[in-house]
């Protein structure tokens, strides 16, 4: 069949239309051009298609071809994507680079995963098995981390007809054949799959387990779930984006895509120099190890910009069916949400709020509906879960981005301009970020941590509530005047603020904390709380509560004590209990235990 | 050549429309000549079948629907550069406006590539500027974007050309740099010509001008060419940085008047406003200007930016900021209150931001203590801001001992550490030295965020 031309009437920035498109079908890919630009039919009306353009349209003309490729806009799914680095619509930014130039050249084509580099196949099946979709055909070690399992696409099933023989092969090279009777199909080591459609599963399982990040704010206070969805919201400056480089690098899933969506091209760079260097604690291994990049930076075309959530989440997706957790973090959600305004606008479509289209809130809703833990047509069970950073204009949450992923994501992490101006990082802000996993994830918490856990949670979130509250009083009548023991709470306050919530992205022992020091971190708080208010009570005065320089030991504690020395938390209970010990014999009240 | 046409359809604003046009390509330059032989230059920028819209760079004055032609030039827009920039002065579309001529071979395309992240080299060199408030607090880094966010009759003018006057641009000592190898590009946009002229004697004062190269388009020139400014001028610094490996300091001022021409010419163009009028793409356009900034592993040079932009009404969440903010690598705020206590220069740290600061601070970089005390002193001083909050509603004398103390290092702080003038020059030492000295005014407890290694060393209350 031949392609069916089209010819260009209409150009405005990243927008053409064609005329003579009748026949092009609505989201599929076309070549735009002498060039060769890449496009994307994104309406048709009559014989006129509009289309929009992944590439730069500077130096187009009326009169040019369009040619259609009779598919969608899809990527390529195989190996060579671990550890690798795409645009928004997956060509590869580091062999374009190997090119010779620091640039982006004009007029890349479509590029995809390397199509030389040799793969070692394991082939795992043999004649005459009868293969289904999703099941497992072959295997190949991507990354040092990584096995990539090779699946037989969604929509194609039969007996096996035809097995390679072992050895070492490039993507194109076919390795198995099915037959299902009536048609032969030749399975390579990869498949094609179109971004803007869900990848099938088996079946969607509950949530059950936290994403553990190693971030104290998070995993206690505010947890995020495996197969769930985050948003991080919050104006320039406040840590969107370190937040979502800490969890990159510290959360337990097993691959990361990376998705830079309209930001600084250097932030890319810093995890290209980075990621490299930092070794995962649970494997041993270089972080880039199981990380892929997808970077549509804000001088990057702003069609691609639109599709690299879509290419993101697709490989996501396609991990997911392998039997892995994957963590998707997009930065920024609200660059995309932008992309959209603008296409929009170009098209002269009716804006609704804020010049945003009316189709956002839908778009946005479909997007986190892909975060999922599931079983895979492939028998395995893996999850995809979904953090998304929002930059509201003027740091406003009321603005439309905010407000419409507001309603479809469960954990929301409010960063705070106050917290961020007092370098208080990571500056959410607790008391009106949170987490709408708790309740699915009380169980867990209770097997793998302690009963105990959640209810330290809650116990410390009130006081910081309370703490908001005398707050309050406390701007109009200083904190003096107050009565010892809610003076107590604004100093344990202090200490939860400075000593637990804070947390410092550059210091050894505290970039990541596991799950039982944090644990352990809040029994100490506890314990401090717990002796500190008995004292109070007691009638010994604040100040001498406050011991010499015991709260600032405690304040400071997460910087002295390394995952392999916990026990000097207990220490600290210890020194807790002594120096109130203490105070009871000299206060006389109570027995006296020296 | 290509066919000249004759008649137009119509004219409105900054734009020209005329039809039966074959083979407009989008983006290019068009010469349009106006009665008898005055010359003018567009740019393509819709094209609708034989219908082509185009905005003309000068202004469309004495233009009328038969005076006029246009010729295509068939590729977008140029401009010549070569070293010989150095030292001159050009418009905003890149022509020569200092008396002489000016010519090179080699012809550029103003708009620029983006960048490869790949290619991209991670700035980690900071640039010391002798301004304490911005080395020991918001650190510039070399490559950098980080503007200064003013007010109308704030003295960024004075700051800017303080950092310019002082700041160790290249590094002295180090084998691949020779003392010649910096220089300073200048984009006015719609500034004031006593503005421009104070960039002059500044640059003259601190025996730069030589290395300066300027691109002017002042509050009475035409507004389309506010657009092309500062691309002309990021593409000199491109060629300074990357192909002849110099260390360029970018001053880019003002861009809310940059911005303000933007939005005239959607306007014009009857293009779907978003916030206050600015258009959709504001922030994918203010990007394409600002992402130009950076070091690249191909080339030994930098581009560092200065832009600077007033914020109407003093307010931060206005579009131009706002954008601005978020694709810069952080942002140095002037405060109207801090300048009418005349504390000079009046910058509000607390709101103030180096990104790339955390990577180019520390030992190796500046001093091992300067992450740490950094954060303590921002932590202090917030603490500072609500204390005083406090001392107005009960009076100072009421407030407790402590709140007392952090009076003091507030006052300390802001006289001693922020007003320095804009004439001292302070070495990175001496400002984390002072910060180390102000923070003995609290007590050793109330510093929670140093390193209790660091405390030992450095704190000597
Ligand atoms: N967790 C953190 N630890 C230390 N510094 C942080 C942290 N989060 C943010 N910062 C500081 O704040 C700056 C801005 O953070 P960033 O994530 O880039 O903000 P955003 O993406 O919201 O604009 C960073 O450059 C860094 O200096
Ligand atoms: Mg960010």
């Amino acid at each position: 069949m031949d392609a069916i031309k089209g010819r260009i009437i209409f150009i405005n920035g990243p927008v053409v239309k064609a005329e003579n498109a009748d026949s092009f079908k609505m989201r599929e890919m076309v070549q735009i051009g002498r060039r060769k630009l890449i496009g994307e039919v994104i309406s048709i009306e009559n014989d006129i298609a509009t289309i929009q353009v992944y590439e730069e349209t500077t130096g187009l003309e009326c009169g040019e071809e369009v040619i259609s490729t009779g598919k969608p806009l899809s990527v390529k799914l195989g190996p060579g994507i671990i550890g690798n680095i795409f645009d928004g619509i997956e060509r590869p930014l580091l062999k374009l680079y190997e090119t010779g130039t620091a640039f982006i050249p004009e007029g890349i084509g479509m590029l995809s995963i390397d199509q030389d580099k040799l793969w070692e196949v394991n082939i795992t099946v043999k004649i005459g098995d009868q293969l289904e979709p999703g099941s497992i055909y072959a295997e190949v070690r991507e990354s040092s981390l990584i096995v990539h399992k090779l699946m037989v696409p969604p929509n194609q099933r039969g007996k096996v007809v035809f097995t390679e023989k072992l050895g070492s092969y490039n993507i194109e090279h076919t390795v198995v054949t099915l037959n299902d009777g009536a048609d032969f199909y030749e399975l390579k080591l990869y498949q094609e799959w179109p971004v803007r459609i869900p990848r099938p599963a088996a079946k969607r399982k509950p949530i059950q387990q936290p994403l553990i990040t190693g971030q104290r704010v998070i995993d206690t206070f505010f947890p995020i779930a495996k197969g769930g969805t985050a948003a991080i919201p919050g104006g320039f400056g406040t840590g969107k984006t370190i937040t979502q480089h800490q969890l990159a690098k510290w959360s337990d899933a097993d691959i990361i895509v990376y998705v830079g969506c309209g930001e600084r091209g250097n932030e890319i760079t810093e995890v290209l120099e980075d990621f490299p260097e930092i070794v995962d604690p649970k494997s041993g291994k270089s972080l880039m190890e199981r990380t892929v990049l997808i970077a549509n930076t804000s001088n990057m075309p702003v069609a691609a910009r639109e599709a690299s959530i879509y290419t993101g989440i697709t490989i996501a997706e396609y991990y997911r069916d392998m039997g892995y957790d994957i963590a998707i973090m997009a930065d920024s959600t609200s660059r995309w949400a932008e992309a959209l305004r603008e296409i929009s606008g170009r098209l002269e479509e009716m804006p609704a709020e804020e010049g945003y289209p009316a189709y956002l809130p839908s778009r946005l809703a479909q997007f986190y509906e892909r975060a999922a833990e599931v079983v895979a047509l492939s028998g395995q069970e893996g999850s995809v879960t979904i953090i998304g950073a929002v930059s509201p204009a003027g740091g406003d949450f009321s603005e439309p981005v905010t407000q419409n992923t507001k309603r479809v994501v469960s954990s929301f992490l409010a960063l705070d301009k106050n917290l961020a101006y007092s370098r208080h990082y990571p500056a959410i802000n607790w008391l009106n970020s949170y987490s709408g996993y708790i309740a699915d994830l009380r169980d867990w918490y209770s097997d793998n941590v302690a009963p105990e856990m959640l209810e330290l949670r809650v116990k410390l979130l009130k006081l910081l509530q309370e703490e908001n509250k005398l707050l309050e009083i406390v701007k109009l009548v200083g904190e003096d005047i107050l009565p010892d023991d809610q003076r107590l709470i604004l100093e344990i306050a202090r200490v939860i603020k400075n000593g637990y919530l804070q947390q410092n992205a550059y210091h050894k022992d505290d970039a990541n904390v596991s799950l039982v020091k944090q644990y352990r971190m809040l029994k100490v708080i506890d314990r401090l709380f717990e002796r500190a208010m008995e004292a109070v009570k007691n009638g010994v005065p604040i100040a001498t509560v406050k011991g010499n320089d015991l709260f600032y030991k405690i304040t400071t504690m997460k910087y002295n004590v390394p995952e392999d020395r916990l026990d000097i938390l207990d220490a600290l209970i210890n020194e807790i209990d002594s120096f109130y010990d203490s105070l009871k014999c000299r206060y006389g009240k109570g027995e006296c235990k020296l | 050549m290509k066919i000249k046409y004759l008649k137009l359809d119509k004219v409105e604003g900054p734009l020209i429309v005329l039809s039966g046009v074959k083979h407009a390509a989008y983006d290019e330059i068009v010469d349009i000549e106006v009665g008898s032989g005055q010359h003018k230059k567009g740019r393509v920028v819709q094209i609708d079948r034989d219908k082509v819209v185009i905005q003309v760079f000068e202004s469309t004055a004495g233009m009328a629907l038969n005076n006029t032609s246009v010729a295509f030039t068939g590729r977008p827009m140029q401009i010549p550069l070569s070293k010989g920039i150095l030292g001159r002065v050009f418009n905003g579309i890149g022509e020569a406006i200092d008396g002489a001529g000016f010519y090179s071979d080699c012809k550029y395309e103003i708009v620029g590539r983006p960048i490869n992240p790949v290619g991209r080299k991670y700035p980690r060199d900071y640039i010391q500027t002798g301004v304490s408030s911005i080395d020991g607090l918001t650190t510039l880094i070399r490559g950098q974007k980080l503007p200064i966010f003013s007010g109308d009759g704030l003295p960024h003018n004075e700051l800017a050309a303080q950092i310019v006057k002082q700041a160790k641009l290249s590094k002295r000592g180090k084998a691949d740099s020779k003392e010649d190898n910096f220089a300073i590009v200048f984009a006015a946009m719609g500034i004031k010509h006593d503005e421009a002229e104070f960039f002059k004697k500044q640059f003259e004062a601190a025996g730069v001008l030589n290395r300066v190269v300027m691109y002017l388009n002042l509050a009475d020139e035409p507004i389309v060419e506010r657009i092309t400014t500062p691309r002309c001028a990021l593409t000199a610094a491109e060629h300074l940085a990357f192909e002849h490996d110099m260390h360029i300091l970018v001053i880019m001022t003002n861009m809310t008047s940059y911005c303000e021409a933007l939005r005239e010419i959607s306007s014009a163009r009857e293009e779907v406003p978003s916030r206050k009028g600015y258009p959709g793409y504001l922030y994918s356009d203010l990007a394409s200007l600002y992402e130009r900034a950076g070091m690249t592993k191909t080339s030994k040079g930098s581009i560092t930016q200065i832009p600077i932009l007033t914020m109407p009404n003093d307010d931060i969440a206005h579009p131009v900021p706002d954008l601005t903010g978020f694709i810069t690598e952080g942002q140095i705020i002037l405060s109207r209150e801090l300048y009418q206590r005349n504390i000079n220069p009046p910058i509000n740290v607390l709101p103030s931001l180096s990104r790339l600061m955390k990577d180019g601070i520390g030992e190796g970089f500046t001093r091992e203590d300067h992450p740490d005390v950094a954060n303590q002193t921002f932590s202090s001083y917030s603490h500072v801001k609500e204390v005083r909050a406090l001392a107005q509603v009960i009076g100072e004398d009421d407030i407790s001992e402590l709140d007392k103390k952090y009076m003091e290092f507030g006052r300390q702080f802001e006289q001693r550490l922020v007003s320095q003038g804009f004439e001292v020059n302070r070495s990175i030492e001496q400002t984390l030295d002072m910060m180390w000295q102000l923070l003995t005014y609290l007590p050793k407890e109330e510093l929670n965020r140093l390193k209790p290694e660091l405390t030992e060393k450095y704190y000597k209350g």
